[in-house]
């Protein structure tokens, strides 16, 4: 199967009814994401496809031919990361590749509740997400402020 | 996981009329579309199917478009794609709210409408939305095509008139006129099946229609006839118990579910007779 993985061209031989997860934790070697619930509710396992977010547990490894796949480990998100890290929005951290991977999808300066959307399919258990939000919060705006932003997905 | 893949097979039409000529020849296969209902299922190991018909391909299934004064959805249609349409937003805006509350992000970029109506869950969010709307579905074999009436779709619990060699390629929307209400009453906002779930059309001829009150989508005609004949909005409520057929489940219970139904009926008739008419 051909598809961009992180920018970069691959060809990865895997049956094609296998979970994207698996795929990119096993034969890409890529396990900065995770796997919470296995059932499409926690967000942990949040990939963008083309752009979108979408549960890498429920997506058939085939549908990704020819698509473009981004991962936390290339995300660029050197400005949500360290806010995460300032803010303590991660603790367990095993949520946090999710929702760095589905808060790349906000714009400049998200309101509280175009936060909560976005981050609506993401569950976390141990920092109430008030840290989070103060984190995703900074980044987005600190990104505003940063012409040459380091958010870029390409 | 609980499933073992590599025994699974996989076919990839590039084509409608590839997949249905697969479905015709070399049949049965399960369609699958954004997978958000089947790799649940697979994950919890409880998929007895083995062969598989990926339709994600398929982009004419992805069509928006008015065909005369009907609104086509294709059969793939996300979500996503449903709130972002400005011909949905103006003609099925009860769809668009009904769209919003579905699962998370990642759900609405992936789950679609053709997964959802085939699923066939009294718990679908769309599937009262398109009762109400005298929506049809169109189902496409190699040999013929057939516009099935939606209310007429499903034989019983998450069971479709639909035979094993169509597909679903897209559901129409026929011109409506009056306000359109769309409620959904769960656990919380996001990710949470319906407890119960209403859409309804106001005007001389009021339709209704909810979910997760029966095993399958109810269309409520009694209750239409007391509101449309102005025998007031009790008579309604009652006439609406008398098509329910609700029950206990993990979700919520049969009573507190026909409480809410008729609160449900009862809001939409606030609103719609405080509103003033369409045709006023
Ligand atoms: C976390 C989570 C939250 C969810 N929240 C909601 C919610 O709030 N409301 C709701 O209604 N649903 C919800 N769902 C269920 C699901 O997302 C929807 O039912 C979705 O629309 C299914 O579409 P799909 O394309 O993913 O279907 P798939 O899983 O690909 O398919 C579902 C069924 O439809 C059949 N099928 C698909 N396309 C066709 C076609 N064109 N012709 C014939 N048969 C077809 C398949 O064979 C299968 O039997 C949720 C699911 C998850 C995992
Ligand atoms: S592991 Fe995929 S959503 Fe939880
Ligand atoms: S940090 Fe532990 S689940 Fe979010």
């Amino acid at each position: 199967m051909q598809f961009t993985l992180n920018g970069r061209e691959v060809d990865v031989a895997a049956h094609p009814m296998r979970r994207l997860l698996d795929v990119l934790r096993e034969d890409c070697e890529l396990t900065g994401t995770k796997e919470g619930c296995g059932e499409g509710e926690c967000g942990a396992c949040t990939v963008l496809i083309d752009g979108q977010a979408v549960v890498s547990c429920l997506v058939p490894f085939a549908q990704v031919d020819g698509r473009d796949v981004r991962t936390i480990e290339g995300a660029d998100a050197q400005a949500l990361q360290r806010a995460f890290m300032d803010h303590v929005g991660a603790q367990c951290g095993i949520c946090t590749p999710g929702m760095i991977m589905a808060a790349m999808s906000l714009g400049p300066d998200p309101t509280r509740k175009q936060m909560q959307e976005a981050l609506a399919g993401n569950l976390c258990r141990c920092t109430g997400y008030e840290a989070i939000y103060r984190a995703i919060g900074e980044a987005k705006r600190a990104n505003r402020r940063t012409p040459l932003g380091v958010e870029s997905i390409g | 996981m609980r499933s073992v893949v590599s025994t699974l097979e996989l076919r990839r039409p590039r084509s409608i009329r590839e997949a249905l000529t697969m479905l015709r020849d070399d049949g049965p296969f399960v369609p699958l579309a954004g997978a958000t209902d089947l790799y649940v299922a697979l994950n919890f190991g409880t998929l007895t199917a083995t062969r598989f018909l990926d339709l994600w391909p398929l982009e004419p299934l992805r069509r928006v478009e008015m065909r005369g004064d009907v609104l086509s959805l294709g059969a793939l249609v996300t979500y996503t794609s449903l709130t972002r349409s400005r011909l949905v937003t103006q003609r099925l805006p009860m769809l668009v709210d009904a769209a919003r509350l579905v699962g998370g992000v990642q759900i609405q970029n992936r789950g679609t409408i053709g997964g959802n109506i085939a699923n066939g869950s009294p718990a679908g969010d769309t599937l009262p939305v398109f009762a109400a709307a005298d929506a049809v579905v169109v189902a496409r074999s190699a040999s013929t095509e057939r516009r099935i009436p939606f209310v007429e779709l499903y034989s019983g619990y998450r069971t479709t008139v639909l035979r094993p060699d169509e597909l679903i390629v897209a559901v129409e929307v026929p011109a409506l006129h009056g306000g359109q209400w769309f409620r959904k009453v769960g656990t919380r906002a996001a990710q949470a099946i319906s407890k119960i779930v209403i859409a309804a059309i106001d005007g001389d001829a009021p339709r209704v229609a909810l979910g997760s009150v029966g095993p399958v989508v109810v269309r409520a005609r009694r209750a239409e006839q007391a509101l449309a004949a102005g025998q007031g909005i009790d008579a309604a409520v009652a006439a609406l118990q008398t098509e329910i057929s609700p029950i206990d489940d993990v979700r919520s219970t049969a009573e507190y579910r026909r409480v809410v139904a008729g609160n449900l009926l009862r809001e939409f008739w606030t609103r719609a007779t405080g509103r003033p008419r369409p045709d006023a």
